[in-house]
Formats: structure tokens, C-alpha cells, sequence
């Protein structure tokens, strides 16, 4: 008697956890508006990435041209395949030499987009924008230097 | 009643051949002209369907499916269908060769023989026999030794599991489907589809068969899914497992045959339930409302048909996009341990309702 009870129970318990499947995919269906294919080329104007996306590696400079960068170097020794270059030189701020990067070199071609530069970073320069669009008819193109001319450290970074 | 009859259309048609041709020639001219709008609907039926279902499994899935090709990508099947024409027709070093070419035949003539019994609206019928559906039945699955031969022929492993998977299968549901469409043979009292359909004009059997018809309707349509190969019973063509099954080897037209012969199938099995369980081309009528149903009368008969086979056919792809691929075990049980013992106890009680006349 109680294998029959169970027979028919499963039967009713099959029943129902494949109609839940099928109500979750039926308001898929139903609700085109959560669609989440992107037409690309032609949306163009209007795509937004969104906010966790991973495009590339920039040095962020506020409106008087001055960025966050100390020149630690930690984001070069964080890099595991070697696509960080600091180039530092020595100026004289207030009358003693003090350690300021001259180009902050970033090779995009071996970037594996991981995340660890931007972690590893004390004073938080640099960060990860959305831009995807990184194709380029010469290879050289690919290497950058992040930081802009003439911009300096900015006041009370250390 | 039904004002869209299509018998006159077909009698005068009959009636002007006969007046300038002999007998035979009026014969062949008939058989000519329906077989040319069979190939035509096929062909037009597989590029819908394949259309529908990519858009359908896109929209289930939170993607928009083809775009690109033509508005909305509606030229996409066309478009397949040219790459498919142009490629090459590979067959495999030691294969069967006389086998291995004719086993798409096999597959899509059994498809067309079973298209041919669609009613599809009043007097538009080409085979009305009067075992209409024992017909379907048999013919449909014919199918299968194409499949078999198919995957005998292409000397390779996975061709031939994926045949004999698809022969098991076959076999063990194709008694369902015959049981599910007996209990409302049993209601109806006739096995030709013209008559089943003019049994329901007081009311389609899903609704007038109590609860026995919609228990045969949901078995008939687990069934019917796994007589088509499709959704959650694609064990002979499990791509995880057998690559892509019987029809690994074949390329081309010969591979497009195998594919149109699947989703016009789907359309086959749809078209059956919508005709035994939904009454066909019958407008949908509710009891004394004359007003209601004189305007459910103007809507076609062909439309009905064809809305009803739409429903169907979207519960399919419903299914397939929904449930994941069962083992070959567990299809098996759900055939001989689920579905058979609750189909001849519902044929059973089905019996009982009909002797005692409980049915509306």
C-alpha cells in the first residue's frame, strides 16, 4: 500500500517541479523586455558597459591634469605577466629630491585584464574603464603611457 | 453551420478536368497537383518551423535569436537552406552506399504519407480514410527504419547508438501515443478524422472528456515529444554524447531532409492533437451563446486549424527549452513504469464514462 502512495506521489511531485521549471521559462518569454542581447555595431551610440566590465587599465587625472600615482611600483610588481612599466625620476620638490614617475608604461597586448594592478594599488591612481574597443592595425598602438604630458602628482597623495 | 467549405472548390476542380481529359489522365492530373502542393507545403513548413523555433528557443533563453538576415532575420532559414543546397554530399569511405542514400528518403516519404491524412479545414483533405488515425500511426512510424538504416549504413559508432537509442525510444512510445488517442476514439466512436471532427461540434473533447481526456492529452503529448526525437527525449542525437547521432555522417541535402523530416514530424504530431483533442478546424463554441458562437463561425476553419496547431507546437518547444536531456534508462521507465500503466487505467475509466453516458 505504501509503494502505491509513493508511486502516486511521485508522480505529483515530477508534475509540479516541471511546471515551475516551465512557469520560470515561460516569463522569459513573456517578458522581452529583460532580453539581455546587445545589438552591437548599430547601439553603438547608446551601449553602456556596465560598471564591473574590464576594458583596460587607465590612470585617472582630475581637470587640473594631476593624477594619483606615487610611483610605487606595486602595481608593476602585482602584474603577473609583466604588462607595467614605471619609469621614475628623481625632481626637486621643495628643495629635496623626491621620486616622481616619468612614464607609467602599459602594454595592452600582454594585459590579461585580472584585476590585480588595481587592487594592488596604495593610493588608488589607476582603475578599470569600460572601453572594449581595442582593435588596432599596428601592433606598437598597443603599448600606452597612461600618465598625460605635463601632469603632475596631486596635493596631499603620498 | 461552418460556412468555409472547401468541397465545392475541390468538386469543380474535379469537374473541369473531367470534362477535357480520359479518366486515368484526370487521375494522374489530380494526384500531380497534390503532390506538388505537398512538396511546396513541406518545404515552406520546415522553413517556418525552423525560424520558429530558433526565435522561440532565443526568447526563452533572454536572447533575440537571428536578427540580421532580412527584417527581424526572417530570411534566415532561406538563407540557411541555400548554404545547405551548395554543400558537398560527403558519404564515408565504407559505407553502405545504396543504404546510406536512401535512408532520407525513407525518413521523409513516411513524413509526407502522414501529412497527407491532415484534415486541415472542412473538404480540404487529401486522404480521408477510415482508419484515419491507425494510418497516421503506422505511417509515421516508418520513420524510424529510415533512422535505423541511416545509422547502420554510416559505419560509425556513434550513428548506430544513436539509431538504436532512437529505434527503443520509438517503439516504446508510439504505444502511448496509439493508447492516449484511443481513449478518445473511444468518445468520438470512429477512427476517421473527418468524423472525430464532426463529433466534437458541440464541444472540443478536452473539454467535454472530464478529467480522463486531459490526463490522455498531457499523456499524448509527453509521447508525441518523444516520438519526434525533440526537447527532452533527443537522446538520438544527444550532441554531448554522439556528436550528433544517426545523422553524423551526412552532409548537405541529404542532411536537410533529415531535419525538415523532424520538424515537419513536430507538425504531424501537432496537427493530430489538435484534430482529436481540439476538434480541428471546429470554431471554439460555448453551449447556448448563439451570438458568440455565430462570430467564432466567420474566423476560417483553416485558421482554427492552424491556431490550434501553433498552440501545440509552442508547448513543444516550450518543453524542449525548458526540461533537461533524460538518460536512456529513465526514458525508458517513464514509458513502461508511468505512462502505459496510467494510460490503460485512463482508456479504462475513459470506457466506463462512455458506457454509463457521464460525458457531456
Amino acid at each position: 500500500m505504501r509503494s502505491i502512495a509513493n508511486y502516486i506521489n511521485d508522480i505529483f511531485a515530477g508534475l509540479r517541479t516541471l511546471l515551475s521549471g516551465m512557469a520560470l521559462t515561460g516569463k522569459y518569454f513573456f517578458h522581452p523586455k529583460e532580453i539581455i542581447t546587445q545589438q552591437y555595431p548599430e547601439n553603438r551610440a547608446t551601449l553602456k558597459m556596465f560598471e564591473r566590465f574590464r576594458g583596460e587599465v587607465v590612470l585617472t587625472h582630475n581637470e587640473d591634469n594631476e593624477h594619483r600615482c606615487t610611483g610605487c611600483s606595486a602595481c608593476e610588481v602585482a602584474c603577473p605577466n609583466g604588462s607595467i612599466e614605471i619609469i621614475s625620476k628623481k625632481e626637486l620638490i621643495d628643495e629635496k629630491p623626491k621620486k616622481v614617475i616619468d612614464k607609467f608604461v602599459y602594454h595592452l597586448s600582454m594585459c590579461t585584464f585580472c584585476n590585480l594592478c588595481i587592487l594592488s594599488c596604495p593610493t588608488d591612481a589607476i582603475i578599470m574603464s569600460q572601453d572594449f574597443e581595442h582593435a588596432v592595425f599596428d601592433r606598437s598602438k598597443l603599448t600606452k603611457v597612461l600618465n598625460k604630458e605635463g601632469s603632475k602628482l596631486m596635493e596631499g597623495v603620498r | 453551420m461552418n460556412i468555409y467549405d472547401f468541397t465545392g472548390l475541390t468538386q469543380s476542380i474535379h469537374e473541369s478536368l473531367s470534362n477535357s481529359l480520359s479518366p486515368t489522365m484526370v487521375t494522374v492530373v489530380e494526384f500531380t497537383i497534390v503532390a506538388l502542393i505537398f512538396m511546396t507545403f513541406f518545404t515552406f513548413l520546415g522553413l517556418v518551423l525552423v525560424y520558429a523555433e530558433r526565435k522561440v528557443a532565443a526568447f526563452f533563453q533572454l536572447r533575440l535569436g537571428p536578427m540580421r538576415v532580412g527584417f527581424w532575420g526572417t530570411a534566415q532559414t532561406i538563407a540557411d537552406a541555400v548554404k545547405l543546397v551548395m554543400k558537398e554530399p560527403l558519404v564515408t569511405k565504407n559505407a553502405d552506399k545504396f543504404l546510406f542514400n536512401l535512408a532520407p528518403f525513407i525518413v521523409i516519404i513516411s513524413t509526407i504519407m502522414a501529412l497527407g491524412a491532415m484534415p486541415f479545414a472542412k473538404g480540404l483533405h487529401a486522404l480521408d480514410f477510415d482508419i484515419g488515425i491507425l494510418y497516421v500511426a503506422a505511417v509515421s512510424s516508418l520513420g524510424v527504419i529510415g533512422i535505423l538504416i541511416a545509422g547502420w549504413s554510416s559505419d560509425n559508432k556513434y550513428s548506430l547508438i544513436g539509431a538504436m537509442r532512437s529505434g527503443a525510444q520509438l517503439v516504446s512510445y508510439e504505444l502511448s501515443v496509439g493508447l492516449s488517442l484511443l481513449t478518445i476514439v473511444v468518445l468520438a466512436g470512429s477512427l476517421q478524422f473527418s468524423e472525430i471532427i464532426a463529433s466534437q461540434e458541440a464541444g472540443w473533447w478536452i473539454f467535454r472528456g472530464h478529467i480522463p481526456a486531459f490526463i490522455a492529452f498531457v499523456i499524448f503529448m509527453i509521447a508525441g515529444t518523444a516520438e519526434t526525437n525533440r526537447g527532452p527525449f533527443d537522446l538520438a542525437e544527444a550532441e554531448s554524447e554522439l556528436t550528433a547521432g544517426f545523422h553524423t555522417e551526412y552532409s548537405g541535402l541529404k542532411f536537410s531532409f533529415f531535419f525538415l523530416a523532424e520538424f515537419v514530424n513536430m507538425f504531424i504530431i501537432a496537427g493530430i492533437g489538435a484534430t482529436v483533442f481540439f476538434g480541428g478546424w471546429m470554431p471554439f463554441h460555448i453551449g447556448d451563446w448563439s451570438g458568440f458562437n455565430r462570430v467564432m463561425d466567420f474566423i476560417p476553419g483553416i485558421f482554427w486549424f492552424f491556431g490550434k496547431v501553433t498552440f501545440i507546437i509552442f508547448m513543444m518547444m516550450w518543453f524542449k527549452w525548458t526540461f533537461p536531456r533524460l538518460r536512456i534508462d529513465q526514458v525508458l521507465t517513464l514509458e513502461w513504469k508511468y505512462l502505459l500503466p496510467i494510460n490503460l487505467v485512463n482508456l479504462l475509466l475513459m470506457a466506463f464514462i462512455v458506457l454509463m453516458g457521464w460525458h457531456f
